[in-house]
């Protein structure tokens, strides 16, 4: 495949590696962390800790949206479909996220809620038009990548005149995240491995402050293995020599200014809650969009007298500790014995990008052999 | 006047705009003439024509093998194939596997009130062709009737019967460390192809099933004489599905080369499209081999030798492993675990 194989390629796999480890200071550790669960994926599937010298330690982060949605959140989205009978529209990998009461989004549909997978926003569009009787519920999840169709979709609403769609907005941000990572006490990070898809959308920008005012290197990677690779040799080149800046490994995409457009979009329909709960991370403020008062007509938690109770999480689920770079998977007692994929109790487990999930699926042949 | 009446005469099956109904299934008449002027027509062959309960089958001189495979599949109709020739190629393949010359099959068929009695046409008449293209007779048959909306169009499950050569023992817990893994050809194309055609997806692809009957494969490779441990078709579940059973069967690990594994661009392009892994994805014409390591290269001619067989890689070997992990070299160069899927193949969102 075009402009993908070339990603992939192990010949240039096998020249990074040896790059990293001939400038990989074997007297110190390198600690850095991946915000992207889409990073993550990459990183377990392709095998790359295997091609990293062991004193150069990738953490995953909190950058998968079914992740860091807090129970609450869920719950919401659960009684909407429930109780209040509407067509609950969500994307794929929600639908398993352990809610309260031993529910999910999945178990919903089975006790009779009409809760539907789609693809895009415009499906949830087409649902809301058919059947014009039924209210219909947009579960809008994700970071900044997934928000400005979240805000095309709230226009067109508004344009066609829909009375029966409305979104259940939690759209999360994240520069926010991150400085709430840099914030904790525990963690220490060498650098960050910088975001993908977000940064075409927000671009480079934004990651400033993390260099600038807090000496954290940021190096902005695409998706593929390579990517993550020459990101990673960046990175140490950065601490080797000292420097802390911002660098954009992923040019073929991102720019300093990233998608105006599309930033225009989300400052007409979104502003930013004065708080919101993250899983892992706890009430954050201003880290989440809601709608702003002139598309408050499209809001179901206003049209439907919503109201947010959040939920602990399972005593010994460590998700909270793994999200913020504390602890690994493996760390946690519930890991690969009650929760598993096939059974998960965390939303880590959840998501093919949870770090929990890509650990168990791609990466425990690696615990017996010492590695990461 | 009496006279004008024909003793025993129907009116015909209106097989370009009937539909099934509830009197279809109900033992009477009208079921009869389905049978007579849709199944039969088209399956025909000696034991059905008696119109017994069952078929009484010769003396077949070795071992049975049999198997059976409910066929649910949604849509009934996609490119490459529909319900009717995978309900045939799914049992025929899974009696194949096993060694055995596979000879007849039985069908049951749950359709749905209402279900256009042209496409159930075209449904038979595509079993026909492909029991005919497998060598095997469908010699036993029921069917049911469920109201509107308690089905899905219509249901179709298969039995197989098949006879062993003497001697021969095939099985999933049969694999040794040391022993070469073989796979028939490029992976995914039915899963993809019918990923393709769900509704909600809105995704053109030009994948088209690869559902094929495996029992000419099969004959060619156990008359390369090779010391074959098992062989096993990956369906549901895919290639990691099927790998990490026999793993588990056999005691043993597993490390596979994904250079190695073939998958056509078009398979691979929609997989990167949906956010799936090919690895994930349902054969429902491919097979994979598990034989001595020595024999690998003339087991692999024979297979190559095979018009289904025409892309076969060796694609791995089996190794100790207590854990029984399949494992992967990526084309990266690092290695990773292969898993069962968990849920269903479910598209990432970012």
């Amino acid at each position: 495949m075009n402009y993908i194989d070339e990603f992939r390629d192990g010949a240039l796999a096998q020249g990074l590696a040896r790059a990293i480890a001939a400038e990989a200071r074997a007297q110190r550790e390198y600690h850095f962390m991946e915000f992207c669960g889409g990073h993550t994926h990459a990183i377990a599937r392709y095998g790359v800790p295997g091609l990293l010298p062991p004193n150069v330690r990738m953490i995953h982060g909190p950058g998968c949206p079914v992740c860091v949605l807090p129970v609450g959140r869920i719950d919401q989205a659960i009684r909407l479909a429930l109780e209040e009978k509407v067509t609950l529209c969500t994307y794929a990998d929600t639908m398993r996220v352990p809610a309260s009461a031993g529910l999910t989004l999945q178990r919903a549909r089975a006790r009779g809620a009409d809760v539907r997978m789609i693809y895009a926003v415009s499906d949830a569009l087409a649902l809301a038009r058919a059947q014009p009787e039924r209210q219909v519920v947009l579960f809008a999840i994700g970071f900044e990548t997934t928000t400005p169709p979240t805000a095309v979709a709230v226009l067109r609403a508004q344009a066609e005149g829909l009375k029966n769609f409305s979104v259940l907005c939690c759209h999360v941000l994240t520069p926010p995240a991150m400085q709430a990572i840099l914030a904790a006490p525990q963690v220490h990070l060498d650098g960050f491995v910088g975001p993908a898809h977000v940064s075409t959308v927000i671009g480079t920008r934004p990651y400033e402050p993390f260099a600038r005012e807090q000496g954290k290197p940021v190096v902005i990677a695409g998706f593929e293995p390579l990517d993550v690779m020459q990101a990673i040799l960046m990175l140490i080149r950065q601490v080797n020599a000292g420097r802390a800046e911002v660098e954009n490994e992923y040019t073929r995409a991102v720019s300093r200014e990233g998608n105006r457009k599309a930033q225009a979009l989300m400052a007409e329909v979104f502003e930013r809650r004065d708080s919101f709960e993250w899983r892992g991370l706890g009430e954050l403020p201003a880290s989440a969009l809601r709608l702003r008062a002139p598309y408050a007509a499209f809001d179901a938690e206003r049209r439907f007298g919503l109201t947010y109770q959040g939920v602990p999480d399972h005593k010994a689920c460590e998700c909270a500790a793994i999200l913020r770079g504390v602890k690994r998977p493996a760390d946690c007692k519930l890991f690969g014995t009650v929760c598993t994929p096939d059974t998960p109790m965390g939303a880590c487990m959840v998501s093919s990008e949870g770090a929990c999930a890509a650990y168990y699926s791609y990466g425990r042949h690696q615990a017996a052999e010492g590695r990461r | 006047m009496s006279g004008d009446v024909k003793a025993g005469y129907m009116r015909p099956l209106d097989l370009r705009h009937g539909r099934v109904e509830l009197t279809h299934g109900s033992g009477g008449r009208a079921m009869v003439q389905l049978i007579r002027e849709l199944f039969a027509r088209h399956l025909d062959n000696a034991h059905l024509a008696q119109g017994n309960d069952g078929a009484v089958l010769p003396p077949a001189g070795g071992r049975l093998v049999t198997a059976t495979d409910a066929h649910v599949v949604s849509p009934l109709f996609f490119p490459g194939g529909d319900i009717g020739r995978l309900a045939v190629n799914g049992t025929v393949n899974d009696v194949a596997v096993m060694g055995a010359t596979p000879l007849y099959l039985t069908a049951a068929f749950i359709l749905e009130e209402g279900f256009p009695l042209a496409d159930l046409d075209r449904i038979a008449a595509s079993m026909a062709e492909a029991a005919r293209a497998a060598g095997v007779a469908v010699v036993a048959g029921d069917t049911k009737v469920v109201e509107r909306g308690k089905g899905d169009g219509v249901f179709i499950a298969t039995t197989g019967v098949g006879v062993l050569p003497d001697g021969l023992r095939l099985s999933g817990d049969a694999a040794r460390p040391g022993d070469a893994l073989l796979l028939s050809g490029p992976i995914g194309e039915h899963g993809m192809a019918i990923l393709s055609q769900r509704e909600g997806l809105g995704f053109d692809s030009p994948v088209a099933s690869d559902t094929a009957a495996l029992n000419g494969l099969t004959a060619a490779m156990l008359a390369s004489a090779a010391e074959l441990r098992l062989m096993r078709d990956p369906t549901r579940g895919g290639l990691a599905a099927t790998l990490n059973e026999i793993a588990q069967a056999s005691g043993v690990g597993i490390l596979i080369d994904e250079a190695a594994i073939p998958v056509r661009p078009e398979v691979a392009a929609g997989c990167e499209l949906l956010g799936l892994d090919p690895l994930n994805l349902a054969c429902e014409g491919r097979l994979i081999a598990v034989c001595a390591a020595a024999d690998a290269p003339r087991l692999l001619a024979a297979m190559r030798a095979h018009p289904l067989g025409a892309q076969a890689a060796v694609i791995g070997r089996v190794v100790e492993d207590a854990r029984r992990f399949v494992q992967m070299r990526t084309r990266l160069g690092g290695v990773r675990m292969v898993d069962w899927l968990a849920g269903e193949a479910l598209p990432r969102i970012c």
